[in-house]
């Protein structure tokens, strides 16, 4: 169920990006809410499905974006080991968990990007890239994380509702 | 002589006084006493009239005030209504407006067919600049093909599925376009850039290249039909060291506003990289 639930999560958030949030540029950077829900749904400590979100994320990227077969897959997935790392590391403070994950993600993700596209013959400079777009990226992602975070953890409790001792 | 009674004295006296008031104030004697005597009748009825008026207010304005925001509320919505209806033919009007220009612009070059297409989303990746329509091999889309409007050249297709395609920019970092300059007729390379601008590189140090040179697809590669309108230089960089000059470019379309584009369906691409020779090949 969870992990079904995940295709028309990530498909909805998907198209409103594609449609909406693309256009809403600082400089050139943009929000990545696919990338921002799987951090999210990883960083919910009763879920158990993350790992398949990460990958049915990666695979509706793949579909959408012109970027080089296998970037979104990899991408994703790594984003959601980061993520589940970080939970058992800083569990205390899941908002600071979602602030970090959140800008490793970007970066990593920026960073499988930079690499996939210098391999296929289309270099982009690095250092232009992270001012223009990475940067402003991981600042409006982290706009994005709270009310991400919120959603998602409702929707944990919804979908794993915890059992109380009586 | 037989007197006449006192009672028809009288009434006579009385009749003629009446006639005689009647005939002055039919000639117009009488308006300075007539004033006089009416003016402070009139006032006393006016305050007599405002007040039983507000009176009479005083008393029907709760269902008055009742009726008059109904009233209100009604012709908010009419209002209402009208605004929209205002911004969905504003939309309309803009909407005939673009597609009256495409047609125009089909219609001016009828060595190529057209399908139009609206822009439908944009890459999911800040790096690429690529956009998404809605038309797809079901429609006799296919891989390459050129996309135009009325204003120049966009770029062409490099995916497509059963209902939608995607569209990479002239204005993507791994485009590379052989143009033509007009007047000088140079032959240059224009590449797309991470920030979404274009540049020309590749122009031979002996061509003339001048701010609002026209630039031009030169059909070279055979990626994209020749004569088709890309941009205006906008600053020429010369050094004598370089091998080539390299200019700045304004494309004439506005690549943030694209909305309606066209798809030369009757161009194929031609595949020339087995012509190109490798370090193998003898």
């Amino acid at each position: 169920m969870a992990t079904l639930l995940a295709i028309p999560i990530l498909g909805i958030l998907l198209i409103l990006q594609t449609a909406i949030f693309s256009d809403l540029m600082l400089l050139h950077g943009t929000a990545d809410l696919v990338l921002v829900a799987v951090t999210a749904w990883a960083l919910q400590k009763q879920v158990e499905t993350a790992w398949q979100w990460g990958i049915i994320g990666g695979l509706l990227v793949t579909i959408a974006s012109a970027l080089p077969l296998g970037v979104a897959l990899i991408a994703y997935p790594v984003v959601v080991g980061i993520a589940i790392l970080l939970r058992q590391r800083v569990w205390q403070v899941p908002v600071l968990a979602m602030f970090v994950s959140t800008i490793i993600g970007t970066f990593v993700l920026h960073a499988i990007s930079l690499v996939a596209l210098r391999l296929v013959g289309s270099p982009l400079p690095i250092l232009e890239s992270l001012e223009l777009i990475t940067l402003p990226s991981i600042l409006l992602n982290l706009l994005v994380a709270i009310p991400a975070f919120v959603i998602f953890s409702d929707l944990a409790d919804w979908l794993y509702p915890q059992e109380i001792e009586v | 002589m037989k007197r006449l009674p006192t009672r028809t004295l009288q009434t006579i006296v009385l009749v003629l006084f009446v006639v005689g008031a009647i005939l002055l104030a039919l000639g117009g004697f009488l308006t300075p006493v007539s004033s006089l005597v009416m003016g402070p009748v009139v006032d006393a009825q006016t305050w007599l009239a405002t007040r039983y008026q507000a009176i009479v207010n005083y008393f029907n304005a709760p269902q008055d005030l009742a009726r008059l925001r109904q009233t209100n509320q009604e012709l908010e919505t009419e209002v209402a209504r009208l605004e929209a209806e205002i911004i969905r033919l504003n939309q309309q009007l803009s909407e005939t407006r673009m597609l009256s220009a495409l047609v125009d612009f089909a219609r001016a070059q009828p060595e190529n067919r057209y399908l139009a297409a609206a822009v439908i989303g944009r890459d999911p990746s800040p790096f690429l600049q690529y956009v998404i329509i809605n038309r797809g091999s079901d429609d006799g889309l296919r891989r390459g093909m050129p996309v135009v409007t009325d204003r120049g050249l966009v770029g062409r297709i490099s995916r497509v599925t059963a209902s939608a395609a995607s569209i990479q920019l002239i204005t993507d970092p791994s485009t590379s376009i052989n143009v033509r300059l007009e007047p000088s007729r140079a032959q240059a390379v224009l590449q797309g850039t991470l920030t979404g601008e274009v540049s020309l590189e590749q122009i031979p140090q002996s061509a003339t290249v001048q701010p609002g040179d026209l630039l031009l697809t030169s059909g070279l590669g055979g990626n994209y039909p020749s004569n088709i309108v890309i941009g205006q230089v906008t600053g020429v960089r010369s050094r004598d060291i370089d091998l080539f000059q390299s200019a700045s470019v304004q494309p004439t379309v506005d690549f943030d506003q694209l909305e309606i584009v066209l798809v030369i369906t009757n161009f194929s691409p031609i595949d020339s990289s087995p012509l190109v020779p490798t370090p193998q090949s003898p």
